[in-house]
């Protein structure tokens, strides 16, 4: 039957017909959007609104760009140049640049200092960041970084930095010879081999005051965006430390440890950060001794260290707590005593789970730098609010000078999330 | 039995307790820790202690709480309980007070609302609305709060139409600008709205209210009650609806209509009546919802997606309606995850209405913490109270949560 239908039949296809193109509302940009845009009523009426809003933003926001003016001297010379073609004027950002980045106190002819010590900051900092990728040895620049940015910034005699460096670095190799014989004992040789360093250091500081000495500066020059970024750096790496030990602390056994630990980053965190910035403000130098002269930056890093080792405390309580509890029972049975185990087994993991809280405190802390404009600094929001606006060349200029802060901090915090998901991501190493 | 007993016991009750065993015997190792901890943290105490009693300018003025009960003496644009500027400083403080938990709580239910629906719609399938969505969060998370309350602070003060076009020209005829709907408007001095007046009787409607909320809980209890002893369905829509409006309309027209609504009416100058939310309110009540808002929607999405697909497709399988798949599978599951976060974006929305200073609200911040202080000099005892507050305040709500994240625990074995 089919031998005779095979010879009944004039054609039979040997080869397979190439498929069809699919119909164009199946392909490429149409069936993109008829999957996205249009797959329903509901959802066509949403993407209208949505265009609808994007239209109405942009349609404010580009003709304010595109029109606005980088020339003139003040807000009339702005207002000639720009006529009524509604732009911005964007002079007041390139007047006030350096303002808005260093305060109006920062000598002008010093401001190379910052900006060297802000630069250097990509070389110290991508050693903590991308610390897989890079040799350990780089690390000895981050360590390095904050007496070389201290010593650029304040200025003042390069051997005051050096000591307190000279202090520490003996302090960890006095630690590394003793830990053998325990931590206390370890911890304690290394604090008085430090504090032996700096007591010595301080002879030879007063004694030479003039080596290397740059023009020193004084705290209360510090303004613009740079305050922000000081005040941010500089609280989040001292409160990372203390945050590790008050979480620890809120875990351990002894109970006057665990109530004071308790006691304090619940204070802390019932308390709104200004009225800490009150307290560094008014009520701090009741407590310290008459004749010690903090400035008032000091003290506000003081209250903000405070307040963000709390939070920090907070976030690595969490990572202890979702750490199995065979782990402290592994390093138990290994016979690690709490120092080593914490350190070795304990830490290393629950800093890990921890880090994207971390990152969230950080960014948060960055933001919330800006408070301290309500304590009368002058950073980058105080500085804006202050002397730019009050001033008469620029009264007015609102949303120009308000756009460049937003950029200034979205860009920074944006950058800092994006880290932190990317080393989320690095950092798995479960499998999935 | 001798041998069985260890050694530290055997040291310990022969009395050859060894000055070395505070050291390296772990069970006394940690009395010593606590003891070292102890004196260091009296040591520290004792020297801020010492410190604030040898301060020259504490020693002068002393510690005394008698200020609260003068003359303030300063006036208080936004009063939600009469005062004028003869009251005490202690009425300041409490309207202070009162004015920070007002723009709390308006801003907590507003920063939900935002939230939810960012949180939902970023999830959406339209590619336009969750991309707006994403950037809506990322814009607004990314940039201090700070900000966006001086920003939209200024837009209210300096967009919003001046009072003087509402006014009635000599010749009345109409003015440039009307109300909205009669009864609201926006202007650079602020927003003015109607307002409910209570007449004398108004609080016997509320407590009617209040009672059919409380039946409308006992009624859904009861329904639920017949569903899985019975197995009977109860509709509980219209009930509702009847228990809730029935009772406090009945009363409402029996009382002779003791509640009313006040607008604001132009008067040569100014408006009248009606209520005044200045712009230093409005800024900080949007702020405060839109910026944590944004937070918000990150915390609904992470608990939308955490109820994994499975169980919605199961609910499915079991034939339950879309509807009751979401209020009976997925939303409890979601809410688990979701509300601790929540609770705490709320403590955070009352911490920071304390950026009120820097509009001139008059908050707690700006009262007891801004012109009292300054005017009384008694920087230690306000900024007590103030702590007091907050903390207080931050730690009923922390106990409410723990409460209820007991409550909704998983129960495991």
């Amino acid at each position: 039957m089919s031998d005779a239908h095979a010879h009944s039949v004039a054609f039979v296809r040997d080869t397979e017909i190439p498929a069809a193109p699919p119909p164009t509302r199946e392909t490429g940009a149409v069936k993109w959007m008829r999957e996205n845009l249009f797959s329903s009523v509901a959802n066509t009426v949403m993407t209208i609104i949505g265009v609808l809003i994007a239209w109405y933003l942009l349609s404010g926001l580009i003709p304010w760009i595109v029109n606005g003016t980088w020339q003139g001297d003040d807000i009339r010379e702005c207002r000639e140049i720009l006529g009524d073609s509604g732009g911005a004027c964007f002079a007041v950002i390139r007047e006030r640049w350096p303002q808005l980045l260093y305060g109006f106190q920062y000598p002008d002819e010093l401001r190379w200092r910052p900006t060297v010590a802000f630069f250097l900051l990509f070389v110290a900092v991508p050693p903590a960041l991308f610390a897989m990728f890079l040799p350990r040895w780089t690390l000895a620049l981050t360590a390095l970084y904050p007496f070389v940015a201290y010593w650029l910034i304040w200025g003042g005699s390069v051997l005051s930095p050096v000591f307190v460096a000279m202090g520490i670095a003996a302090g960890y190799v006095v630690f590394t010879r003793v830990e053998r014989r325990g931590f206390v004992p370890g911890l304690l040789a290394a604090v008085a081999t430090a504090v032996a360093v700096w007591w010595l250091g301080g002879f030879v500081v007063e004694a030479a005051s003039g080596v290397l000495a740059l023009e020193p500066v004084e705290s209360r020059a510090m303004g613009g965006f740079m305050l922000n970024l000081i005040l941010g750096v500089v609280c989040v790496s001292l409160s990372l430390p203390i945050g590790i030990a008050l979480a620890l602390g809120r875990q351990s056994r002894l109970p006057v440890v665990k109530g004071f630990c308790v006691v304090f980053i619940e204070f802390i965190r019932g308390v709104p950060l200004i009225t800490l910035l009150f307290v560094a403000n008014v009520v701090l130098s009741y407590f310290l001794p008459p004749e010690s002269n903090f400035d008032l930056i000091v003290r506000v890093i003081i209250m903000i260290t405070a307040f963000s080792s709390a939070y920090i405390a907070e976030v690595i309580r969490g990572g202890l707590a979702a750490l199995p509890k065979g782990q402290y029972e592994a390093a138990d049975s290994l016979g690690l005593d709490y120092p080593q185990a914490m350190r070795l087994i304990i830490l290393p993991q629950a800093l890990k789970i921890s880090i994207p809280g971390i990152v969230n405190v950080a960014v948060g802390l960055f933001k919330d730098t800006t408070l301290v404009s309500v304590i009368s600094m002058f950073d980058l929001v105080g500085l804006i609010r202050g002397p730019i606006l009050s001033s008469t060349d620029w009264v007015g200029v609102y949303w120009e000078l308000w756009a460049a802060a937003c950029i200034l901090f979205f860009v920074v915090c944006y950058g800092i999330s994006q880290y932190s998901q990317w080393l989320e991501r690095q950092l798995r190493t479960d499998h999935r | 039995m001798a041998i069985t007993e260890d050694p530290g016991r055997r040291s310990g009750s022969g009395g050859a307790f060894q000055l070395s065993q505070l050291i390296n015997d772990t069970r006394y190792r940690s009395y010593t820790f606590q003891f070292i901890a102890l004196v260091l943290l009296f040591l520290g105490f004792g020297w801020l202690i010492n410190n604030a009693i040898n301060n020259p300018v504490l020693a002068q003025v002393g510690i005394d709480f008698g200020f609260l009960q003068t003359p303030a003496g300063y006036d208080i644009n936004q009063q939600p309980i009469p005062y004028d500027s003869q009251d005490t400083h202690l009425r300041a403080t409490v309207i202070g007070a009162i004015n920070t938990l007002i723009v709390a709580f308006l801003a907590c239910i507003t920063a939900t609302v935002f939230g939810v629906f960012a949180g939902v719609l970023r999830l959406s399938n339209n590619w336009i609305v969750s991309k707006l969505m994403s950037i809506y969060v990322e814009i607004f998370r990314n940039i201090p709060v700070l900000i966006w309350i001086i920003i939209i602070f200024t837009v209210a003060a300096n967009t919003f139409p001046p009072i003087s076009e509402f006014r009635i020209p000599r010749d009345g005829s109409d003015p440039d600008r009307g109300l909205l709907f009669g009864m609201m408007a926006a202007t650079n001095q602020g927003v003015f709205v109607p307002r409910l007046v209570f007449a004398e009787q108004g609080w016997l409607v509320a407590i009617v209210l209040l009672a059919s909320v409380a039946g409308v809980f006992a009624f859904r209890a009861w329904a639920r009650n017949q569903l899985y002893a019975h197995g009977r369905e109860v509709g509980t829509l219209l009930p509702t609806l009847a228990i809730l409006i029935l009772p406090a309309v009945i009363a409402y027209f029996a009382l002779g209509r003791p509640i009313g609504v006040e607008n604001p009416e132009m008067g040569r100058f100014r408006f009248e009546g009606g209520f005044t939310l200045r712009p230093s309110l409005i800024a900080l009540w949007f702020a405060l919802s839109i910026y944590t808002g944004a937070f918000i929607a990150e915390n609904v999405r992470a608990g939308i997606l955490a109820v994994s697909r499975g169980q919605t497709e199961a609910a499915a399988a079991l034939g339950l309606r879309p509807r009751r798949v979401m209020s009976l599978v997925v939303l409890p599951q979601a809410l688990r995850v979701i509300i601790p976060p929540l609770i705490s974006q709320y403590l955070n929305i009352t911490k920071n209405t304390s950026l009120a200073i820097a509009v001139g609200y008059m908050d707690l911040t700006g009262t007891l913490g801004g012109i009292t202080l300054n005017q009384t000099g008694r920087a230690l005892e306000c900024i007590l109270l103030l702590m007091l507050f907050y903390l207080t305040f931050s730690l009923a709500i922390s106990a409410v949560m723990n409460v209820y994240n007991n409550a909704v625990r998983l129960k495991e074995r």
